[in-house]
């Protein structure tokens, strides 16, 4: 066993397959009776610290939740995947809605990784909610540790790890030592599938309860959120005759110089 | 089961003397009895706390059935949860259940996420590596199989809801530390061996037989089965046999059948290729065939001379498994019917604003909620501890499959020309459901089933009234009770014993009421035929199918009765709905009722069905239709 050990952020989100209803106060969206699971980028970080653990390149899987008692059951999907433990940090439901943003949850993870001595925290690259792309380069910067963020391969390394990153027009590898902060991008891997009998076998790891006060984690908002509105309904296309018939209609909309 | 019911005559005994004896002799495959393991039939219980049972006598048995059992605890519930979502997931984005159709096996992968997935050992208590799932739960997630593959969903209830279950319920503590481990795990399969080529619905015919070897260490088994599932994959089978036994009173050595638990690697074991099937192709089906396989004495499963009781249980205790699975099986077949009628403009219109397709559409939903307060009250039962549930299962097993087929039939209707065409998806549904209301006891036999069972019980009570007028002195109290009940209703008054109203939602009263009479007619219908025909009754096939059509009926009102009031006590969020469908249910049903208790006692209907009977021996005699062509060739 190498002992290092890692970290791996859960967000509990709306389903993937929701479909998504915005609050007629528009201050959010509808979570009520609404189906959550494991942000799906979460689910591909989880996946990949199981693996290293496969591999024997780290020895303890940790997943970190924080928000309401439901959080629970992402956690305890985390550990039928393979997590050896979880940390859930309890937020209630119309708190963690009005106030938690992404900075509260790196505090509260950097605080985790320091305490836990993690030498990786991994989550996914965003979450499939909020779409904000900042918990792990927020970890990353409150840690001072160096960061891979959009990894969609990962290779150990003599006293790190070799990361292949997708970035716009590309792949770009990089390295990086430990201790670090790692978000995982879709092409990381395939997560598995929690199987039955490893859900029964979850139950028995052990979850440990603590609140933002444990961590001294202020909530105080940095942004606002000012409205909340449905994408704008696409408007229906149409079929043009001809490619004349095509840059006259971009020309009209001041799309091409007439 | 005729040769059944003619032994019960030749026996001669009195109804209600014996509970078992009574329904041991008749086909076990359907006529599964008392579920108790200490059930021998010696010392009658008067009072069952079974509302299928009570309802025979006029009375409401409450306990099981108000209020609605809801027996998962919250950690039961929450491990529920977890579980459900992987499962669907499987099935969803795994398991292609076109493919396997198509294939006519469970592909391999699919087999192989299935023993990833744990879902050969659900109910194998834990330290034996299975799921120690109780009977709630594992209904919940045969929903989830039910409602995707029902050709997965019999080779993984042919494994462990009949397979081995008989090990489950019955074997000793080797027998279980040897067999379930790699059964939960599916590295073995288990087949349940009882049909062969002459026994059928007769179950008690069998002939493969089993021969102690002179040493006693062993077993030699003899014979054939036929139509048995996973007969071609399994390497475990429960299999049922003749077996020289010892009577220990008169030391007379009889053919008693013994249910043995026989692995393909004792040698001598081999099976035939998969049969051509209708639906649920994707399961195996085969002949499987015994010649001189030396079974260990210690194989023997729950005893020498049991295996009625030992196959009696399995199957007794795994029909509510099917009700659930239909359930989930209902709720797909609703999906697409909604999807298609709600996308679907004729006329310029969405389809499902028109009337005929919306009472289709009532309908399914309707039964489906029906076949689910069913299948999870019985669960509950059972998790209760509640051993006698044998009509209630029996009820649930018929009203599953029958409204199956209507939901798959009708939805096929809506769908129209798409419903036909295989990639839809409904069409498998169809031809994989048609074999719930033949297997595992064919609803004709298990309507019989129910009538008989229920009628025995109401005899024993009659047969103490009567032993009471004997000495009337004695039993006054008894006689005046009776006497007043009965008088009260030649006069079409409610004998006053019979109320829902303690139970149901205010909302739900005129329900309530309806079915608390239509009990207390079916007390009285049950007497009135009792008098008049005392144990000849069980030749009455005509009658016995309307008495069961109407006691299924009253289950299926009770049963959503209670859903349906508890859903308005706790404010559910589709509590109305709920409230409208429980409504509808019971004034159409109270109706149906009120028809089939009339025909049983009624002459002319009497008549009709001597007619029937008639029609159908001259069309016999004929070899097919008897009358002349229309055109006369």
């Amino acid at each position: 066993m190498s002992g290092l050990r890692i970290l791996v952020g859960c967000k509990r989100v709306i389903d993937y397959a929701v479909k998504i209803r915005v609050k007629p106060d528009k201050s959010g969206v509808v979570t009520d009776g609404v189906k959550h699971s494991m942000n799906p980028f979460d689910e591909i970080a989880v996946e990949e610290a199981v693996r290293l653990k496969e591999k024997k390149i780290v020895s303890e899987v940790i997943a970190v939740s924080c928000g309401p008692p439901q959080c629970q059951e992402v956690l305890r999907t985390a550990m039928a995947m393979g997590a050896d433990r979880a940390i859930h940090i309890e937020v209630d439901a119309k708190t963690y809605e009005e106030s938690v943003q992404p900075l509260h949850v790196a505090k509260v993870l950097s605080k985790i990784a320091q305490e836990e001595k993690a030498d990786i925290v991994m989550t996914g690259k965003q979450a499939i909610d909020d779409d904000a792309n900042q918990t792990a380069q927020m970890v990353a910067s409150l840690l001072n540790w160096p960061q891979a963020t959009f990894a969609s391969k990962l290779e150990k390394v003599d006293d790190g790890f070799k990361v292949t990153r997708e970035i716009d027009g590309g792949l770009e590898n990089i390295k990086v030592k430990l201790p670090a902060v790692i978000s995982a991008d879709l092409r990381l891997n395939e997560p598995r599938y929690a199987t039955l009998p490893n859900i029964m076998k979850a139950k028995k790891k052990p979850l440990v309860k603590k609140t933002l006060a444990d961590f001294g984690v202020d909530l105080k908002p940095r942004q606002k959120v000012l409205k909340v509105e449905e994408p704008p309904t696409r408007q229906a296309g149409s079929k043009l005759g001809s490619v004349e018939e095509l840059v006259q209609k971009l020309r009209d909309a001041g799309l091409v110089p007439s | 089961m005729l040769r059944g019911l003619q032994l019960l005559l030749k026996v001669g005994r009195p109804l209600g003397n014996n509970k078992l004896g009574f329904i041991s002799q008749i086909d076990v495959r359907c006529m599964a009895g008392s579920t108790s393991p200490k059930g021998t039939g010696t010392g009658e219980k008067p009072e069952s706390k079974s509302f299928g049972l009570s309802l025979f006598r006029g009375q409401i048995s409450a306990d099981q059935v108000f209020p609605f059992p809801e027996v998962l605890t919250s950690e039961q519930k929450q491990t529920l949860q977890e579980l459900v979502d992987p499962c669907a997931k499987f099935f969803e984005e795994q398991n292609d259940a076109l493919k396997n159709d198509s294939l006519e096996k469970v592909e391999d992968s699919s087999m192989q996420g299935l023993r990833e997935m744990g879902a050969f050992g659900l109910q194998v208590p834990q330290e034996l590596g299975g799921l120690g799932l109780t009977n709630t739960q594992y209904a919940r997630l045969v929903e989830i199989v039910g409602a995707h593959d029902l050709g997965v969903g019999i080779t993984l209830g042919a494994h462990q809801s009949i397979g081995f279950k008989g090990i489950l319920l019955f074997g000793n503590k080797e027998q279980k530390e040897k067999y379930l481990p790699d059964l939960a795990a599916g590295n073995k399969i288990a087949a349940f061996c009882l049909t062969e080529p002459s026994s059928g619905s007769d179950a008690s015919s069998i002939r493969t037989r089993a021969v102690p070897s002179d040493d006693g260490k062993y077993y030699i088994l003899n014979g054939s089965k036929i139509w048995i599932s996973n007969g071609g994959l399994a390497d475990v089978f429960t299999v049922f046999a003749q077996c020289p036994v010892k009577d220990d009173k008169t030391g007379e050595v009889k053919d008693k059948v013994t249910a043995f638990i026989v692995e393909r690697g004792f040698g001598g074991v081999t099976n035939g290729p998969p049969e051509k099937k209708m639906g649920i192709k994707a399961s195996n089906t085969a002949e499987v065939y015994y010649e001189d396989v030396k079974i260990p004495a210690e194989n023997v499963l729950g005893g020498l001379g049991n295996g009625f009781k030992v196959a009696m249980n399995i199957l007794n205790n795994g029909r509510f498994g099917m009700a659930a699975a239909l359930s989930g099986t209902m709720k797909y077949c609703i999906k697409k019917a909604v999807d298609h009628a709600s996308n679907r403009t004729q006329f310029g219109k969405k389809i499902e604003s028109f009337g005929a397709i919306q009472e289709k559409i009532a309908r399914m939903t309707i039964l489906q909620y029906v076949t689910e307060s069913m299948a999870y009250m019985i669960s509950a039962n059972m998790d209760q501890g509640s051993t006698e549930f044998q009509i209630e299962a029996a009820i649930s097993k018929i009203f599953a499959s029958e409204s199956a087929w209507y939901c798959a039939d009708e939805a096929i209707q809506i769908l129209g020309g798409m419903g036909y065409m295989k990639e839809t998806g409904v069409e498998r549904v169809l031809r994989d459901i048609r074999i719930f209301r033949i297997f595992e006891g064919t609803n004709d036999i298990l309507r019989l089933f129910i009538a008989l069972t229920g009628i025995q019980y109401a005899g024993s009570q009659l047969k103490e009234l009567q032993k009471a007028l004997s000495n009337p002195a004695a039993n006054l109290g008894l006689l005046v009770g009776a006497g007043a009940k009965r008088a009260k209703r030649l006069v079409g008054m409610s004998t006053g014993n019979v109320s829902l109203s303690p139970y149901v939602h205010s909302d739900l009263a005129s329900a309530g009421d309806k079915t608390a009479k239509a009990i207390d007619s079916f007390g009285q219908t049950v007497e009135d035929l009792l008098m008049k025909y005392n144990k000849r009754i069980i030749d009455e096939q005509f009658i016995l199918k309307r008495l069961a059509d109407a006691a299924i009926d009253i289950y299926g009102m009770v049963a959503v009765l209670s859903r349906a009031s508890l859903s308005l006590n706790n404010k559910y969020i589709s509590a109305t709905h709920e409230a409208t469908i429980c409504n509808v249910w019971c004034s159409e049903a109270a109706d149906r009722i009120k028809t089939n208790l009339t025909q049983a006692t009624d002459p002319n209907a009497k008549k009709i069905f001597d007619s029937l009977a008639i029609i159908s021996k001259e069309a016999v005699g004929a070899g097919g239709v008897f009358h002349r062509h229309v055109l006369g060739f």
